[in-house]
């Protein structure tokens, strides 16, 4: 019992990474300050406090809360990274996947109003499977395009749901 | 009686042949989707959302009902055959349940979990119509003041309970209010963290921000981790129970029930709390403990009815305060406000029909969903074996699709990327995100009920204390918040005296 006191008194080599944590808290803190500092101050007999108090608040807990996250992670305390079905806890990050579903992501978001959701969106789909390491690429292409195309009609034409044809316009 | 002509108007509103294929439609997609891996009940709502979205709103609930009970039933599916659980609440559930189904007894434990499901969903339903009518009447004699008491226990609640780390929980949170602060201010008219850009103006809207956290990031952390072999799924028959099942389960699952409604109509209740009760019940009344641990079915009838139970009670504060209690809930709160509505103690009066026929419909889709998935169960299994390629890259189409969809702006999906790199950095460092949640959507309405206390003290600050409702909810925020201290300081007591 003594023993294990020890341990968790005593400062351990915990995951130096979450300091980064501590430092975004701590800047969207500022940010929150910077940004109420400049608010007019209104206050009217409807609203005696006006808009400021509440960012200024939450801007100060967001320091202190990072200062005391920084000294839990001073003290060696860890979060439990999330577990799940397809997740595999002991490997590391694999950044090259992460970068290349961001990329798609971009793409989509890059394309979407010049050439329309069901090119962007097959792209989309496409580039996604692809960084997750799917090897039918043309395979994947018939997929992805039958999908864009299913939910084009589905949601935009039959739900009436926002999606551009973009350059598409007229043929779909 | 009122609420009873209520019931049966919602009903009639119900049961016509085109609802009742949304309710069938939402069922069975929701069921569908939850049942795939790494899809927990919130994100199938958040993920199905554009579906609802060319309807009406009396439909479109219709619809969530089912969506809503079919995703929950997806996951349990899902932990019993493949083991590894991707929602807290069905945790419990895989123990028992994946050593039965490995033992053989895969259709049993999906039997009791259907049936258990269906049992705990109606009494949960029909507790429903009865509580959540009196806490509206007792919520209309509450004062600004109080409710910002009520909204500060639900943040307590997310952020203390649920994490494991308060400081870690307390840091979502944050995050959340702050997130909640982009727009203008609806009273003063002046524009907050939305740096000019005129499409933030409006603030960010919490489809997207659920979409986000919940979907996107959730398949960024998956595939950074993604494993190469995935688990073994145990093929499955047509889901049934022998008579001995039945002598088992009956029992489990009403005391599941009575664990989780109550448990999940508290401001910071939960599924986790009564699902675990529930095992810990069961295994000490069994007269089979030594089969717990190697798949025991009252453990898979206690915590399931359990889990679906506290989903019933969710919603009594989701309805009758507009406060969602876990993650599921709060995507539905994201959903009732998209259509411009605001849950709360006069949704009841304003909008009757439409809460009603929800009601009514959860009473049908629950139904629904026994008939539905005793005879496909082998077709839902063959869903958890789909490419994960395919599965992550399909999550993230839907996902940006239904973000586009809200406001047709791309700069929505430039946030919903962000805001998906907070949701993976959360879930790399161990950081909570139901408290994320309950920010964006709570915040602004506690910052103005607490606007409205000093407006009625003329900015006295002691305005923010109302009458005696505040003074108890305040009474229980302080023991949530000292009681870990205190817990604390009797172990080390405990220590000392074993040393």
């Amino acid at each position: 019992m003594s023993e294990s006191a020890a341990v968790e008194a005593g400062p351990a080599p915990g995951d130096r990474a979450q300091y980064a944590v501590c430092g975004f808290l701590a800047l969207v803190g500022a940010l929150v300050i910077a940004d109420a500092a400049r608010l007019k101050h209104i206050a009217t007999s409807n609203d005696p406090i006006g808009p400021k108090p509440v960012p200024v608040l939450l801007g100060v807990l967001l320091l202190i809360v990072a200062a005391l996250y920084a000294v839990d992670v001073a003290r060696g305390g860890t979060g439990e990274a999330e577990a799940g079905e397809d997740v595999d806890p002991t490997s590391p990050v694999d950044w090259r996947t992460v970068l290349l579903l961001i990329g798609a992501f971009v793409v989509n978001l890059a394309l979407i109003e010049p050439l329309g959701w069901v090119i962007s969106g097959a792209l989309l789909f496409w580039g996604s499977a692809y960084a997750l390491g799917s090897k039918h690429h043309i395979r994947n292409l018939f997929i992805a395009a039958g999908l864009s195309l299913a939910t084009f009609y589905a949601f935009a034409i039959g739900l009436g749901v926002n999606l551009p044809a973009g350059v598409l316009q007229g043929i779909l | 009686m009122d609420n009873l002509t209520n019931l049966l108007h919602g009903f009639g509103d119900v049961l016509t042949p085109m609802n009742l294929l949304l309710a069938l439609i939402g069922v069975t997609v929701g069921t569908a989707v939850g049942v795939l891996p790494g899809i927990g009940p919130a994100m199938t709502v958040a993920l199905l959302l554009p579906i609802t979205y060319g309807l009406e709103p009396v439909q479109a609930f219709i619809m969530f009902a089912g969506i809503f009970y079919g995703g929950m039933y997806g996951g349990s599916t899902t932990s019993i055959l493949l083991n590894t659980p991707g929602e807290s609440s069905s945790v419990v559930t895989a123990i028992e349940g994946n050593k039965m189904a490995r033992a053989g007894r895969a259709a049993q434990a999906l039997a009791t979990a259907a049936i258990g499901s269906f049992v705990a969903g109606t009494i949960g339903t029909a507790l429903l119509v009865l509580v959540a009518p009196q806490v509206v009447k007792f919520a209309i004699s509450l004062g600004a003041p109080d409710y910002l008491a009520i909204m500060l226990l639900a943040f307590a609640g997310a952020t203390a309970v649920l994490g494991s780390s308060r400081i870690r929980g307390f840091a979502a949170l944050l995050l959340g209010l702050v997130i909640g602060l982009v727009g203008i201010d609806k009273v003063t008219g002046q524009e907050r963290l939305a740096f000019g850009v005129p499409q933030l103006a409006d603030g960010i809207d919490v489809v997207v921000v659920a979409v986000g956290i919940f979907a996107v990031g959730e398949a960024l952390w998956v595939a950074a981790h993604l494993r190469h072999n995935p688990g073994h799924v145990i093929p499955v028959g047509r889901p049934w129970m022998g008579k001995a099942d039945w002598r088992r389960s009956w029992k489990p699952w009403l005391r599941g029930t009575a664990f989780g409604f109550p448990i999940g109509a508290l401001p910071a209740g939960g599924a986790e709390i009564p699902t675990f009760l529930s095992y810990a019940t069961e295994k000490k009344l069994s007269k089979h403990p030594e089969e717990f641990g190697h798949g025991a079915i009252e453990g898979v009838a206690g915590p399931e009815a359990a889990n679906n139970a506290s989903a019933a009670g969710t919603l009594v504060p989701m309805l009758a305060l507009g406060l969602p209690t876990n993650a599921t809930a709060a995507v539905m709160l994201a959903a009732f406000t998209s259509y411009g509505i605001q849950p709360g103690p006069l949704l009841f009066q304003r909008e009757s029909s439409l809460v009603w026929a929800l009601i009514a419909s959860l009473f049908v889709g629950n139904l629904m969903l026994l008939l539905l998935n005793l005879p496909l169960a082998p077709a839902w299994a063959k869903l958890l074996q789909i490419p994960r390629p395919y599965l992550y890259a399909g999550i993230l189409f839907f996902a940006s699709m239904g973000a586009y969809a809200v406001n047709s702006q791309p700069l929505d999906l430039l946030l919903l990327l962000a805001l998906g790199l907070i949701g993976f950095g959360m879930r790399r460092f161990g950081l909570p995100v139901l408290p994320l949640i309950i920010g964006v959507i709570l915040g602004p309405i506690a910052e103005r009920q607490a606007r409205m206390s000093l407006q009625l003290s003329n900015g006295d600050l002691s305005g923010l204390i109302g009458g005696p409702v505040s003074y108890v909810i305040y009474l229980v925020l302080l023991a949530l918040i000292a009681w870990p201290l205190v817990s604390r300081r009797l172990t080390r007591k405990r220590q000392l005296v074993d040393a």
